[in-house]
């Protein structure tokens, strides 16, 4: 079903030869400097009216420092910009706005507690009086097919409708240029679909579209035209739908992407090392998920991933399973020993490991050093690093240029602070700090979230080397290129409740898209 | 008896009433100052200096502002653009403020103040019971309920509330929407320094016309409990800063009535009912969720 | 023309040295200029304040004297603030740790033995401990906010302190004055170092030493380190905030409570309604200028220990107000903080207009 709505996406989209267009924005010889650091080196992008254009390139690549100076929340070093033949100074967002511009942000510009009108009278240079704004809000949102509650609560509402609030409050500045930063990352590929048809429209009626994505088979169904950022410069321009999503890859990264392997020989399935029992717990905040009966079999050899949509309940299972949020007890088994109410800690020494989503503040401590941050996770995990209450700097010392080594972590010296690290390089140590123990049980949270693909595929393929020489991996992920990459067994959470676990093999990402948007619920709800 | 016991509930809970609106519209914009105290401090010497000196209670109504203002503006150096620790630097203030106001205050103590001249309100005074108690004020404690008016319409009912509520919810949203986090938390800082600085002078200028070291005892602290008792929402404060006020004329009272309770005991009730007050109100973990403001007491350092 | 301030990749170990002795440098320098205001010579005054006492013995007695209080709740803070609970109220703390070591002398003067003075002490930290225990079980248990009910307690503390003097424990020879009877000399803690100080210098030493190995070698003190700078993590590593909470609000009390006692046992002699010149509160800054280590709290403890001499100082010799004192105390912590910033952040001039994303102007 998902394939055919999108074909028809595909079908009816009129391809625009770039010639034919006018030009709305023109950049020439874009700079940005950062201390040392060239973000945006002598970029030159050109975007016509009613173009679906790409913005490809990988973390750290310079995409977001230059969409920020597209939209005035950061100054040019160098370089020009013309709007519409014009030249511009965008000093600030309001003058972005002015000019037609609007931005849809991947972490969302949002207020939790203020409500939906409020939240869009805030990026309005006049919102006028706020019930006549909240009908306004009610016709445009419906008549796009996005339709939005106005007085409903931000913090209330899920990623995906908290996402339309933003499109919306750029369609009611009847922006010329609309910049999206990574918009299907929260969504389902049905919610997706409906993301496009908006988008085609907003095309045909004349709306440019800077598209941001690392999802490569999207943009090649529905960009126009693509620029290709690697260290802030500007390395090609292509037509995505002439491309594969390989080679698109490969202009981003600069050289062929390592494919992981998962093996030929089928995995060879040990005893179960995780058991969920009808998991449950309360919302422990208003802005939290509860988790409703979640059961799950976790067994040596294998992976299992978990999918869902960003803010399901993922982050709750993730620490009811390694300690953080203690439950009943029976709810939790390690290899069998119930649980649920004993401490990270306990279960460590039981040789499970846990990898957070978040690398810094949970992961690792910010300004730590590397060292200090292997005595967070194993302290007690009998790697010799405490004795007599006293830490062990010099084992600690020891183990980190291990760790450095195995996984290829990056540093500019000797033991820096976590905080100094690149993405990449910090999540490479805190999966290597578990990996290095030779865990029994690993639980990962988002492992490549945000990550350069070299980093990912390096990652990947460990995990899935870990569970292949007999451990058991339970990857919790949004992202389901990474799912069906390296999974064995596919489960999908969705609002706190878990969907039973399928052979990856026999999983689409159709079904998958409908577990996200509610068959998990319905499934859990009738288990 | 009654209305005498209201009309010093009213006095007593004025000043907390005001430095407390002060501070909630800080915490809205989602900085915590903890110098209330300081400031509040420094507003009642200088306003008692300067109308001593001047012989204009008004005059020193203004000079109590300016000083509260001038010492948030200090505060607001350091944790806006300094990025110092919040909860230190308002101890700092505190610290200062005491230090500061002893100093100038040395020469003020034992002098006879000068009262604020009452402010009657023609017919409505001349109303049995209900005219002396809320018609035959001082022109502050008028002005504290316009304050709390003027704040709760403010905040949200106007676009300048809307932003600041915004700015306290969500700073790193309100940056990219290209508001100016720094200027508008600035801007609340100040406000709530010279609300401070207007209790202050209450204190010495009509609460106890006259200049005592150390004379504000606490009563800062107890207007940060009272922004934290109201969740945030203006019209709560006013119930609050009355029942505190009640509470702290008990003392006087029950000395006049020769109860036979210690009076260390009664002067440390609106202490104890602080503790109380706090320990019912965050005991609500989903009443304080909801109403705190998300980034309250947080450093706002834009990445890039 | 613009200041900026420039995330740095790293804490700057430099800066973190540097900073609390430009802070200390900058303290001196507004204090000149408020002497200069005021109308006194500040060469002098500042002379008088910082650099006399160390000059004469008796003055460096009691600067010595001054310190120790300073210096043994400012360690028991230090572990609070490290760990993010904000006690402030370690001036009740003192308070009630000085009730609590009287009790003895006081109510049991017949007692008088080799074990009287070491149960007062255990007494006195008991005490202060169980007084710091009100606001972190508050907090642990109701989440509520612990900067306000300690310090609301410190309230709390001076009244009963007060009522008791004036009340139940007033000295039945003592002509109606609000005072307790004075101790006997088994309650009294004896001066060493023939004569110079009292028994609780060396104490505090040993304290803020012992301090600083838990903080920097053990397993305990790398928790204390991680809640305060990452809650988060430090519930991944296994440790409990609330343990914490209650483990540091715990130590400091019983510190400050053993300060309360030394102080009243081995300065004061008895109780009275007022036993502190507001250590509690200035053992804050000593805790900050020391940068939260304990080593660098004793060196701090002498500079704030100064200040109250220094200010007597100025006061008799120029008449200079005394208030001058909190005053500068005030400046001080002001200036540390301030100075706290380059330990994180670069300042840069720069002369174009700023990028508002990178870094946040002046």
């Amino acid at each position: 079903m998902a394939e055919t709505t999108l074909s028809e996406v595909e079908n009816k989209t009129v391809r625009v030869d770039r010639a034919d267009k006018e030009t709305l924005l023109d950049a020439q010889g874009l700079t940005k400097r950062f201390g040392d650091i060239l973000a945006n080196d002598r970029v030159d992008l050109v975007i016509n009216k009613g173009e679906i254009h790409a913005l490809l390139g990988e973390n750290g690549a310079g995409k977001s420092t230059l969409v920020k100076m597209f939209y005035g929340s950061l100054d040019p070093d160098g370089g020009e910009i013309f709007w519409e033949g014009r030249k511009v100074s965008i000093g600030n967002p309001a003058a972005a706005r002015e000019l037609g511009i609007g931005m849809v942000f991947q972490h969302f510009s949002l207020f939790e507690a203020l409500n939906v009108v409020e939240n869009i009278a805030l990026a309005l240079p006049n919102p006028g009086n706020m019930s006549e704004l909240a009908s306004r809000i009610e016709t445009v949102s419906r008549d796009y097919g996005l339709p939005l509650n106005p007085d409903d609560i931000v913090a209330d509402l899920p990623v995906g409708i908290r996402q339309r609030i933003e499109i919306v409050r750029c369609l009611l500045q009847e922006p010329q240029l609309i910049i999206m930063d990574e918009p299907t990352s929260v969504l389902t590929p049905q919610e997706a679909d409906q993301l496009f048809q908006t988008l085609q429209r907003l095309a045909e009626e004349g709306c440019a579209v800077l598209y941001i994505s690392h999802r490569l088979e999207e943009v090649k169904r529905i960009c126009h035209h693509a620029t290709i950022l690697r260290h802030g410069q500007v390395v090609r321009e292509c037509d995505p739908t002439l491309e594969t999503p390989a080679s698109l890859a490969s202009m981003m990264v600069g050289a062929d992407v390592a494919s992981v392997s998962a093996g030929d020989q089928a995995p060879d399935i040990g005893e179960t090392r995780l058991t969920l029992q009808e998991l449950s717990a309360k919302a422990a905040t208003p802005f939290s998920t509860a988790l409703n009966g979640i059961s799950l079999e976790l067994r040596a050899g294998e992976v299992v991933a978990i999918a869902g949509v960003a803010g399901n309940g993922q982050g709750e299972l993730f620490d009811a399973i390694s300690g953080e949020m203690p439950v009943a007890p029976a709810m939790v088994h390690l290899d069998g020993k119930p649980c649920g109410n004993k401490n990270i800690t306990w279960r460590r020494k039981q040789n499970a490991a846990f990898v957070p989503e978040e690398r810094l503040g949970h992961g690792a401590v910010p300004g730590m050093k590397l060292s200090q941050n292997i005595v967070l996770t194993r302290h007690s995990t009998g790697d010799g690093l405490v004795g007599g209450g006293f830490v062990s700097n010099a084992k600690a010392a020891d183990l980190e240029k291990r760790i450095k080594q195995a996984y290829d972590v990056r540093m500019s010296h000797d033991d820096p602070e976590a905080r100094s690290l690149s993405g990449g390089n910090l999540q490479k140590f805190v999966v290597g700090r578990e990996l290095d123990r030779k865990p029994g049980i690993l639980v990962v949270n988002q492992p490549t979230w945000g990550v350069d693909a070299g980093a990912a595929a390096l990652i990947r393929q460990a995990l899935i080397d870990l569970a292949r020489s007999g451990s058991a991996v339970l990857v919790i992920s949004q992202d389901l290129d990474e799912i069906f990459e390296i999974a064995d067994k596919v489960a999908v959470i969705s609002r706190g409740y878990l969907s039973a676990a399928e052979p990856a093999a026999e999983m689409t990402r159709e079904r998958v898209g409908l577990l996200m948007a509610g068959g998990a619920e319905a499934q859990g709800e009738v288990a | 008896m009654f209305e005498a016991v209201l009309l010093t509930v009213i006095t007593a809970a004025t000043p907390l009433l005001i430095a407390a609106v002060g501070e909630l519209v800080v915490e809205r914009s989602g900085v915590l100052n903890l110098g209330v105290e300081g400031m509040m401090i420094m507003g009642a010497v200088i306003g008692f200096a300067v109308a001593n000196q001047t012989g204009s209670g008004t005059l020193g109504v203004f000079a109590a502002v300016g000083a509260g203002m001038a010492m948030s503006a200090l505060f607001a150096v350091l944790v806006l653009f300094l990025v110092a620790n919040q909860v230190a630097t308002g101890l700092a203030l505190t610290i200062l403020g005491i230090g500061f106001s002893g100093m100038i205050g040395e020469a003020f103590i034992g002098v006879p103040g000068l009262d604020l001249p009452q402010l009657y309100i023609p017919v409505l005074s001349e109303i049995p019971f209900i005219g002396p108690v809320f018609f035959q004020q001082d022109a502050l404690v008028y002005i504290s309920f316009a304050l709390v008016a003027l704040v709760a319409y403010g905040l949200f009912r106007t676009r300048v509330g809307l932003v600041l509520r915004a700015v306290g919810d969500n700073h790193g949203s309100a940056h990219a929407l290209g508001y100016s986090v720094v200027k508008i938390r600035f801007m609340a800082i100040l406000f709530g320094g010279a609300c401070a600085g207007l209790a202050g002078a209450y204190l010495s200028l009509a609460y106890t016309p006259q200049w005592v070291e150390n004379m504000t005892a606490g009563r800062g602290w107890i207007a940060l409990a009272l922004v934290v008792f109201s969740s945030w929402l203006p019209l709560r404060v006013v119930v609050g800063a009355y029942l505190f006020g009640a509470v702290s004329v008990l003392n006087l009272h029950a000395q006049a009535l020769e109860f036979d309770i210690p009076s260390q005991l009664l002067s440390s009730l609106p202490y104890l009912a602080t503790i109380v007050v706090l320990v019912l109100i965050s005991a609500n973990r989903r009443l304080t969720l909801v109403n705190t403001p998300a980034c309250l007491g947080k450093p706002f350092v834009p990445d890039r | 023309m613009r200041i900026e301030l420039v995330k740095r990749k790293e804490h700057s170990q430099a800066m973190a040295l540097l900073s609390p002795l430009i802070a200390v440098a900058l303290t001196a320098l507004a204090a000149a200029i408020i002497f200069l205001i005021s109308g006194h010579n500040p060469l002098e005054a500042l002379y008088k304040f910082f650099i006399e006492p160390l000059t004469q013995q008796w003055s460096l007695e009691a600067t010595i004297d001054k310190a120790t209080p300073l210096i043994l709740i400012g360690c028991g803070l230090a572990v609070c603030y490290l760990s993010n609970n904000w006690n402030i109220g370690a001036e009740g703390q003192f308070v009630v740790g000085a009730i609590f070591g009287s009790v003895l002398p006081v109510l049991f003067p017949s007692f008088e033995n080799v074990a009287t003075l070491p149960l007062m002490l255990l007494f006195g930290a008991i005490g202060g401990a169980l007084w710091a225990l009100i606001p972190a079980l508050l907090k642990t248990r109701f989440n509520t906010n612990e900067i306000l009910t300690s310090l609301m307690l410190v309230y709390v503390a001076g009244l009963l302190l007060d009522y008791l003097v004036r009340g139940p424990w007033r000295d039945p020879g003592g002509y109606n004055f609000p005072e307790s009877r004075i101790f006997s000399d088994a309650a009294t803690l004896p001066e060493v170092f023939g004569g110079t100080m009292s028994l609780s210098a060396p104490i505090t030493i040993v304290v803020a030493v012992v301090l600083a190995v838990v903080l920097a070698k053990t397993l305990k003190g790398f928790e204390i380190r991680v809640m305060g700078e990452s809650p988060r993590a430090g519930s991944f590593a296994g440790f409990s905030a609330k343990g914490l909470t209650i483990f540091s609000f715990a130590l400091a009390g019983a510190l400050a409570g053993l300060a309360g006692t030394m102080e009243v046992s081995g300065a004061l002699n008895q109780l009275l309604p007022s036993i502190s010149p507001g250590y509690g509160f200035t053992a804050i800054i000593v805790a900050f200028l020391g940068r939260l280590n304990p080593i660098g709290i004793i060196i701090a403890g002498f500079v704030l220990a100064l200040s109250y001499i220094g200010g007597e100082g100025v006061q008799s010799a120029m008449g200079v107000s005394n208030e001058i004192a909190s005053v500068i105390q005030g400046l001080l912590l002001f200036f540390v903080l301030a100075c706290d910033t380059l330990i994180l952040y670069r300042i840069r001039i720069t002369g174009q207009r700023a990028s508002t994303g990178e870094a946040s102007h002046v």
